[in-house]
């Protein structure tokens, strides 16, 4: 096996197990912000035990996150060592940015947060768990100023054999970063309603905490629906435009988009088959992705047969995975919408067969994010820079394969069995439940 | 002082504060390998519980910093340093999950099989730091592709004098941050640990100063001449002297002052010497990296050093918070790991 596909399967591997645990503490955070301020501004202590139920969860999830991610920090460097010392100059930066402006506050507060109840006032551990959620939201922007400049490189010039920063500014906002921010931070946040809906049902199933249980599947159920609806518009199609208009051959390969054509047909559904590109079993509507992704029914877009083969992502791969992603989070609306509509008819907790289908959802989100991300970094390649450094010139020249074979298969074994441990011990800790309520005080 | 000198100091602050803060983070888990009783071992392990999340992101940090000052050292290293590396990193999960891992359930064999797990997970930290620096200031070998030294090569005996000499370190430190939150029994055995500490540390590191200098006298270049030599010996002798002192008087937290002093005088002394130079070359010094030939632009490094200067005094700003919220002994609630 040669040390370009081993470091790339390395990189995928840990990023992807990484990127399990952000998400959900992202949006974890952010509903228990709004959880504790109402144990704090009620004094309600269903809120306060439902905080401190969910900060269980969130303890764990931040600290396999925390370790799954020292990896990822050094990884630039022990696999990529070309890379790095080409882009460097641009790249390292918002990676520094991201430990100062945002790890230091969320791993500092979270300490007080989880530690603190009782050692500080309620409005300070209230502010500490915002803390959390600014800072893991900041350290989500700063990641992404950086994978965006690998998509659409901007404010830099090519000299001295390397990459060099013309404009700071242009390369933290090129073309893709805030479209990609808006549409991962809400995607954490769907995950992170699924899971508190996930376990609040659960709780509700077996009868436990219904007061607890209700409220907390009722904010999880109306967070969850503004958060699938906003992915979808404006931001998932605001994210689509943004890969149309700038990452064309990524365009044509996640939308099946094979010749190019004007009045281009949306794929709602097809199996892609190479060589040549085809889609089989095709279902689609013309002209919607012209008019969708260009605001006019006969706009021309490019297929991807007008880009050199050398050029063109895997189709395979993007097609499906970005296709499933979409279908994902249309079942997020729709699984939101309906608790919202029970909600409305004060019928919310009735329906068993809901509840266990929110149960069974609670991975779903993750496994859309997966999706998303594959097409989004597959749709790339053959670029580890679009349209600068192919991956394939972009590995450490020190390495040899034997040595990334190795810790390819240390880094499997270990998230195996971090994977099961983290599962187990949160299904654990959800059985476990809320912590019993305070006892009244005795009367006088 | 210009930009790269600048930064130069940066990287070795984001260095220095990681071996003080996470240093006793380190030091902690270390002592926490050779714990027997069961309760000594939690209120180790919460002792240094809320904080040690906080602390390790100056690891972070300092990577990253690196890669954004002098990515062709951050490079080289990482990439040259490779299985090394990948033992640390999974050292380091090891020790970052066993803290949450290890109360979640009741049973004697799981707890113990987390403590190794977190001993071992900061003992091997511990130990590599000092590799690395070590070879770092003896020199490597390089060519245009990087370093080329390998794995056996990189255990050299003076690299491994250098890693035991930094475990030293770490474990002083880590027990005079345990005797300061500590009480009874558990923070007198920490109090003669961290007397003992000093003892070795300062004989590994007079030690290691003479091997520096039998391997890579040009780290001596401009030492005498240098004030700040002078400046950071004299830390080091002092706190030398006034760690014990305070350790006897039961100061535990001066005792504690004076274990980051000395860890802050010997990285600043090691940096010194090696400045301009980052990563020398052997046997040819004339390919070494220099804070000149692998450094960022100029636009980048200013950059950067705005973010640094909003950034840095706002982290020492809620850091030094967050740790008041902390002061005290160490006390289990249920909320404790």
């Amino acid at each position: 096996m040669d040390v370009v596909l081993l470091s790339r399967i390395q990189f995928a591997l840990t990023i992807g197990f990484h990127f399990l645990f952000p998400p959900l503490t992202i949006g974890l955070a952010w509903l228990l912000v709004v959880i504790e301020w109402r144990g704090w501004k009620r004094d309600d202590p269903t809120w306060v035990r439902m905080g401190r139920f969910f900060s269980k969860l969130l303890a764990l999830t931040f600290a396999v996150g925390v370790a799954t991610g020292i990896v990822m920090e050094f990884q630039f460097g022990t696999n990529w060592a070309v890379y790095s010392k080409f882009v460097g100059d641009i790249f390292g930066a918002p990676l520094a940015a991201e430990g100062v402006l945002a790890f230091f506050l969320e791993s500092g507060f979270l300490g007080l947060y989880l530690f603190g109840r009782g050692r500080v006032s309620k409005g300070a551990h209230w502010f500490s768990i915002l803390m959390v959620a600014i800072g893991s939201t900041i350290s989500a922007f700063w990641i992404l100023v950086a994978n965006s400049w690998q998509q659409t490189p901007a404010g830099f010039v090519v000299e001295n054999g390397r990459a060099e920063l013309t404009s700071f500014s242009a390369a933290v906002f090129n073309p893709s970063t805030l479209p990609r921010f808006f549409h991962t931070v809400d995607a954490a946040l769907i995950a992170g309603a699924f899971l508190v809906a996930g376990v609040a049902a659960w709780l509700l199933r077996k009868n436990r905490e219904d007061e607890l249980a209700r409220a907390a599947l009722k904010l999880a159920i109306i967070f969850g629906l503004v958060a699938s609806l906003t992915e979808l518009f404006p931001f998932g199609h605001i994210h689509a435009r943004q890969v149309a208009h700038t990452q064309p051959e990524k365009f044509a390969a996640i939308e099946g988009l094979y010749t190019s054509q004007s009045a281009a047909p949306m794929v709602l559904f097809a199996y892609p088959v190479t060589p040549p590109p085809e889609l089989k079993a095709k279902v689609e509507i013309r002209g919607v992705l012209s008019w969708m992704a260009f605001g006019d029914i006969n706009a021309p877009i490019r297929g991807i047969t007008d880009f050199p083969p050398e050029n063109r992502p895997p189709l395979w791969l993007t097609f499906v995975s970005f296709h499933n992603m979409v279908v994902l989070g249309l079942y997020f609306i729709a699984v939101t919408a309906f608790g919202a509509w029970r909600i409305r008819r004060g019928r919310l907790w009735e329906s068993r067969r809901y509840l266990t289908l929110l149960i069974v959802s609670i991975p779903l989100p993750l496994a859309a994010c997966q999706l998303g991300w594959m097409a989004a970094e597959v749709g790339r390649q053959p670029w580890i820079v679009y349209g600068l450094l192919r991956t394939s010139d972009a590995v450490s020249k020190v390495v040899p394969a034997g040595d990334v074979l190795f810790s390819l298969l240390l880094f499997g074994l270990l998230y195996l069995l971090l994977g099961v441990l983290y599962v187990y011990l949160l299904v654990r800790e959800i059985r476990h439940g809320p912590p019993a309520p305070a006892p009244a005080p005795a009367s006088a | 002082m210009d930009l790269n000198t600048i930064w130069f100091l940066l990287v070795g602050v984001l260095i220095a504060g990681y071996a003080i803060l996470d240093g006793f983070d380190l030091g902690t888990g270390v002592l926490h390998l050779f714990t027997r009783d069961e309760r000594e071992r939690r209120v180790m392990m919460n002792a240094i519980g809320p904080v040690w999340d906080g602390n390790e992101v100056w690891l972070l940090t300092g990577g990253g910093a690196l890669f954004a000052a002098f990515p062709p050292v951050y490079a080289s290293v990482f990439s040259g340093f490779y299985l090394a590396f990948m033992l640390l990193l999974v050292a380091l999960i090891f020790r970052a999950v066993s803290f949450e891992f290890r109360s979640k359930v009741d049973a004697p064999g799981w707890r113990r099989r987390w403590d190794v797990a977190f001993g071992v997970g900061s003992a091997v930290p511990a130990l590599l730091y000092g590799v690395a620096v070590g070879n770092v200031l003896r020199g490597l070998e390089m060519d245009a592709s990087g370093v080329t030294t390998t794995l056996p090569g990189l255990l050299n005996p003076f690299a491994l004098l250098i890693g035991v000499l930094g475990l030293a370190m770490f474990v002083l430190h880590g027990a005079s941050y345990l005797a300061l939150k500590t009480e009874g029994a558990l923070q007198e055995r920490m109090r003669r640990s961290a007397s003992a500490a000093w003892v070795v540390f300062i004989a590994l590191y007079a030690v290691s100063t003479a091997a520096s200098y039998a391997v890579a006298p040009y780290l001596f270049e401009h030492w005498l001449a240098n004030p700040l030599t002078w400046v950071f010996f004299a830390l080091l002798l002092a706190s030398r002297i006034a760690g014990p002192w305070a350790l006897r008087a039961e100061r535990f937290g001066r005792a504690f002052i004076a274990s980051a002093a000395a860890t802050l005088s010997i990285i600043a002394l090691a940096a010194e010497g090696l400045y301009p130079r980052l990563v020398p070359s052997r046997p040819d010094l004339a390919n070494s990296l220099t804070i000149y030939n692998a450094s960022s632009t100029p636009r980048t490094l200013t950059t950067m050093l705005v973010i640094a200067l909003i950034g840095m005094p706002l982290v020492i700003l809620y850091t030094v918070l967050i740790y008041r919220a902390f002061r005290g002994k160490t006390v289990i609630t249920s909320e404790s790991y």
